[in-house]
């Protein structure tokens, strides 16, 4: 009888390092990390070379000098002599306002579209098909430069709403649609109980969201009544003081008084100016972007199966409700992980703002401040960052919200 | 009585009776209308507005595109001869043809380049396209980027020459070592290829290129949709390969090469590519050698490569997922080592999932290669915004140019997404 025993442990040989499962790995992974460090020595040798030979350094101090150029489209205070940090801020700010506004009307387009595409009326869903093919298969860039020039060319210049019988008129004597941009009025606060205005619009929306918390905990009370006694009771008034009497009264109390548009001498003044460039590129990501939704919606609508539609059905729910109430929340969660990189594709393309003179972060560090300063490799390091933040909190925060609407399985 | 007895039975049917015509709404023509566009109030609502909106848009563009005028010299020419009516000016199309499509520094006795180039990436790119093409054709397909070359760019025929050369022989190289030992045989015909064309490069006489069969273009010079379509062919084919090895490096078990796919990844799709571009115009020639000149198109291509390599390795890594572990596992029970499994097992199956979702890249690239535009290169949209719409005969002519721009791209995307939906029913070999 022969007895097991264990086959003698070999001894290390070179040749292990390449044949031997157990030691190729660690071969590898020493090449890779020799490779990347021996290319990034030769990039940065080359980098400070170059650098040295053009008499440059890396340096962020060009920041705090004074820009001396202008800004036309701003949510801070800004001057031409304000710093490049300055400049820097007001478009990073731009880019965050032109990439909320158009997520929020890039939804709705997108789920109005995909709804429709799925309609019993034939034209209907024909006509959402070809704006949905249309848009999807011309890039961005030209529907910004083609909406641009609509807005340039087929709205009035300021000088037509001008004389005795000008060719344009005001909307409501309030809102003017010129093709330098729309004027609306813009609600001021007289007697605010804070000194600066942000600190006054922080309070109304703090007043805001308390009216949401308050409508939530109203709902919840209505559900729990119902469960208890099979009656819910009817909120929709309740719902609606919590809303308005606290908004209305700050109001009242801050004064609010509404800052009309004029015409003046060029141009009008007075009133919020929201300018031509930034309405271009809103509108042409919301649309551009809306055919994508478009399309995740309708994917995450027939992934629900038709027999839900048909037990809502069953149970007498009507055909809105059935939407409302059954296959959209189920779709939702098939919709929403697409949903959020198309957030981040509009927040990416928004800087394409570039190509219409919106002064987004684009076209105020990479472009004028970049050109101005020379400071190519400080200004893209920078660009670079804010969006790889900007990216990465949306689609954190995004993930957040996935996770709470996920089927929670057992 | 005598009624019943000679004629007991009023009538026998012999037959059935023919069955009667539906009532009209309920058949034809009638019906598909009551059933589709106005079966209620919300519905006949939604039908009137969208016949409302198609009549208007058709009564605005039918005129329009019918007066267009084809013939003629400047805007203020074609607004003449249309004297005061609705039309459209395409004389722009007609007349700045070779701008549009060759931008406008190639050489006009040159045209015939670029378009056998563009004829023969048909038939280069056909037996990859259709598998019922003889697989003989494949022989031309990797001939075809040497031959482009050579085409578009002129110059001497050595360069290209020696670039076959060298994969040539790192080919053999593989295929002699790769038997053995698929590292050996990779790094092997990577070393061979950088010497054959090191000597290569030594063996062509300077200024070779001075008065050579084809005169040479530089790079500067190319523009148009010839362009988009030139960086949108290259970087999308560039980019697959380098795609696959960076899904297949974020899979690894290894690490160090792990999070260096991972960081690469994350990073380039955390920014928008016009930052990529910016690199590519303004910071890449810091990290070249000092003194060394690497021209633009060349720049660009890199980063627009690395950039949709970076989504397209997202979608494969999406198709390794969807494969069941048994078949990773079967692999190895067959004995087969990583690079068998992964060329004979894992990975025709896994890029076969991911067809669509790398069209979908592939279109997106193609879309996104106008926005060179913004750093200066005068593509399709570089061209119309830059030296047309700046010229003095055809300042003003907004919707023929970005018209027939948004045409183009609207025909060859549409194109390519249709043909990826015939392969994805052509793929589907699993049981529904």
């Amino acid at each position: 009888m022969s007895t097991m025993t264990d086959p003698p442990k070999a001894d290390f040989r070179l040749s292990m390092l390449i044949n031997d499962t157990r030691y190729r790995s660690l071969t590898f992974q020493v090449i890779a990390a020799i490779a990347i460090a021996l290319s990034i020595w030769y990039l940065g040798n080359n980098l400070i070379q170059n650098l040295r030979a053009a008499g440059l350094n890396i340096s962020y101090a060009f920041l705090g000098e004074t820009a001396g150029y202008d800004v036309n489209q701003r949510l801070v205070e800004y001057n031409s002599q304000s710093s490049h940090g300055r400049a820097a801020l007001v478009g990073l700010l731009n880019t965050l306002l032109v990439a909320f506004l158009a997520c929020i009307t890039a939804t709705v387009f997108g789920v109005i579209a995909g709804v429709l595409r799925l309609s019993n009326n034939w034209l209907v869903s024909k006509l959402m098909a070809v704006y949905v093919e249309i848009f999807r298969n011309i890039p961005v860039l030209i529907w910004i430069i083609i909406i641009f020039t609509i807005m340039t060319a087929v709205l009035p210049a300021p000088n037509a709403f001008r004389g005795e019988n000008p060719s344009s008129s005001m909307l409501f004597d309030a809102f003017a649609f010129t093709n330098r941009g729309v004027y609306l009025p813009k609600p001021e606060f007289a007697n605010g109980l804070f000194g600066s205005t942000a600190l006054n619009w922080l309070l109304v929306i703090a007043a805001l969201v308390g009216s949401w918390f308050a409508t939530r905990e109203i709902g919840k009370k209505a559900t729990k009544k119902q469960e208890e006694t099979g009656d819910r009771p009817n909120t929709t008034l309740l719902t609606l003081a919590v809303w308005i009497v606290p908004f209305v009264l700050l109001m009242i109390i801050m004064g609010l008084t509404w800052n009309v548009p004029e015409l003046k001498r060029f141009n009008f003044s007075g009133g919020l100016n929201v300018g031509g460039p930034l309405i271009a590129l809103w509108f042409a990501l919301s649309i551009y972007t809306g055919a994508f939704i478009a399309e995740n919606v309708r994917a995450g609508i027939q992934a629900i199966s038709k027999g839900q539609t048909e037990a809502a059905g069953a149970l007498g729910l009507r055909s809105g409700r059935i939407m409302n109430l059954v296959v959209l929340p189920q779709a939702l969660r098939v919709i929403i992980p697409p949903l959020i990189s198309q957030y981040l594709n509009i927040t990416k393309n928004s800087s394409l703002a570039i190509a219409v003179g919106y002064a987004d972060i684009t076209a105020t560090l990479g472009g004028t401040t970049l050109n101005q300063t020379g400071r190519a490799i400080e200004c893209v390091l920078l660009l670079m960052l804010f969006y790889l933040t900007a990216s990465l909190t949306i689609s954190m925060v995004m993930n957040v919200y996935n996770a709470s609407v996920k089927l929670k399985e057992r | 009585m005598t009624d019943q007895t000679t004629n007991p039975i009023a009538f026998v049917a012999e037959g059935t009776i023919p069955p009667a015509p539906p009532p009209a709404n309920e058949t034809g023509i009638v019906k598909w209308l009551r059933d589709n566009l106005f079966s209620g109030v919300a519905n006949t609502v939604l039908t009137l507005a969208s016949l409302t909106l198609i009549y208007l848009l058709l009564k605005g563009v039918v005129p329009w595109v019918f007066n267009g005028v084809w013939d003629a010299s400047s805007l203020a020419e074609c607004r003449e001869i249309l004297a005061g009516k609705s039309g459209a000016c395409f004389a722009v199309l007609s007349e700045r043809w070779p701008q549009l499509i060759y931008g406008f520094k190639y050489p006009a006795d040159a045209y015939w380049r670029p378009n056998l180039a563009f004829v023969l990436m048909l038939v280069a790119v056909a037996p990859v396209l259709f598998f019922d093409l003889p697989r003989k054709m494949l022989i031309f397909t990797a001939l075809y980027p040497f031959i482009a070359f050579w085409l578009i760019w002129g110059g001497t025929i050595l360069a290209p020459l020696v670039a076959l050369v060298g994969f040539v022989v790192a080919g053999a190289v593989f295929q002699k070592l790769g038997k053995n030992s698929f590292a050996a045989g990779f790094f092997g015909a990577i070393i061979v290829a950088l010497v054959v064309w090191k000597i290569g490069g030594a063996l062509i006489p300077e200024g070779a290129s001075e008065n050579a069969w084809l005169p040479a273009v530089p790079s500067r010079d190319l523009g148009g949709f010839m362009l988009n379509m030139m960086l949108g062919v290259t970087c999308v084919s560039l980019s697959v390969p380098l795609g696959i090895a960076l899904a297949l490096g974020r899979q690894s078990d290894m690490p160090l090469i792990k999070w260096i796919c991972v960081i690469f990844i994350e990073f380039i799709r955390g920014v928008p590519l016009i930052t990529l571009l910016f690199v590519a115009s303004v910071m890449l020639s810091y990290f070249f050698p000092p003194g060394s000149s690497v021209d633009l198109f060349l720049r660009v291509m890199i980063m627009i490569t690395m950039f949709s390599a970076a989504y397209i390795a997202e979608v494969i890594r999406g198709g390794l997922a969807a494969l069941p572990r048994g078949q990773y596992e079967a692999a190895d029970s067959l004995g087969l080592d990583y690079p068998q499994a992964m060329r004979l097992i894992i990975l025709p199956q896994a890029l076969k999932i991911s067809i669509p979702g790398i069209v979908n890249v592939a279109v997106g690239l193609f879309k996104d290669t106008t926005l060179v535009s913004v750093i200066s290169m005068f593509d399709l949209v570089g061209m119309i915004r830059g030296p047309i719409l700046a010229s003095t005969e055809w300042n003003g002519v907004y919707w023929e140019l970005f018209g027939f721009a948004a045409l183009l791209f609207f025909v060859v995307c549409y194109s390519i997404s249709q043909y990826s939906q015939w392969l994805e029913r052509r793929l589907a070999t699993d049981h529904r």
